[in-house]
């Protein structure tokens, strides 16, 4: 992939990342982050996983982003209105979210192997539909089948909580 | 020519984004956005780790994909069920703001 290809869809994921926590309407940090989950597929397939990338923009950008879209409208949340905020826990959140970043850049540029390109690949074709699919039937069988079950859970788990009164 | 350290910078950056509306934003709703900003700057990371280091036959290594696809699972569950608890919270209190949520504070 071209570097300013990576640099424009890194940028714009960036900044649509940080408009969601910046945003004060609920629904304007959500369709922001519609935006930041369409660069990260963009992302994934210049990383040639491109049934991550499809999965990332039907799975997130689709299912997941509907249901929080539904959720803030059903609630009808509005801008939030301006509270007085509380200086000192915002201050030490944001030092310790800073200093976690300066912690993660310095423990990258250290590392040699960061500096390295990606090695090319054999050939241009890679399958990984099957090639996932392959491990995915074969030698993950067992985790695949616990996390349908794991949703079989959070789908049951959802209707109890969705009941008005439990009996 | 991109490297997997300017993968692995992107990737620690927006992990910090979402770390920081974890810890500043007092919005239940963004809170939980900002999660999952965080599990997706976690795939990323995983995803170049995979593309940058290939198998014997010259294929990223599946596996991390594989991961990947499971992370994605469990984060669909969990929005699920998150929202759901979030639906009770505020049909109970009328409120999603999380100071407004202080029963349990000692």
């Amino acid at each position: 992939m071209p570097s300013f290809l990576f640099w424009l869809f890194a940028g714009v994921m960036l900044i649509f990342g940080a408009l969601v926590i910046i945003n004060r309407n609920p629904i304007a940090s959500a369709l922001s982050l519609v935006v930041c989950f369409l660069g990260l597929a963009a992302l994934f397939m210049s990383l040639d996983a491109f049934f991550i990338g499809i999965i990332q923009v039907l799975v997130y950008a689709g299912a997941v982003m509907v249901l929080f879209l539904f959720i803030i409208m059903l609630l009808d949340l509005r801008a939030e209105e301006r509270r007085t905020m509380n200086w000192v826990a915002f201050t030490g959140g944001f030092v310790v979210a800073v200093s976690l970043l300066v912690q993660i850049l310095a423990v990258i540029s250290r590392t040699q192997m960061a500096k390295q390109t990606f090695p090319p690949l054999a050939s241009p074709q890679t399958d990984d539909v099957r090639n996932v699919g392959l491990l995915l039937f074969g030698h993950y069988n067992l985790p695949f089948q616990v996390i349908g079950v794991l949703i079989l859970v959070a789908t049951v788990g959802v209707i109890v909580l969705s009941k008005r009164q439990l009996r | 020519m991109t490297t997997l350290g300017d993968y692995l910078t992107v990737s620690g950056i927006l992990f910090a984004v979402g770390f920081s509306g974890v810890l500043l934003r007092r919005n239940v709703i963004i809170i939980f956005m900002a999660l999952e900003l965080m599990l997706n700057a976690a795939n990323l990371s995983l995803v170049a780790f995979s593309r940058f280091r290939l198998g014997e036959d010259g294929l990223p290594s599946y596996n991390a994909q594989v991961l990947v696809f499971f992370i994605i699972t469990v984060a669909a569950a969990e929005v699920a069920v998150g929202l759901a608890i979030i639906v009770a919270l505020y049909r109970a209190r009328r409120t999603t703001h999380v100071e407004d949520i202080n029963s349990l504070k000692f």
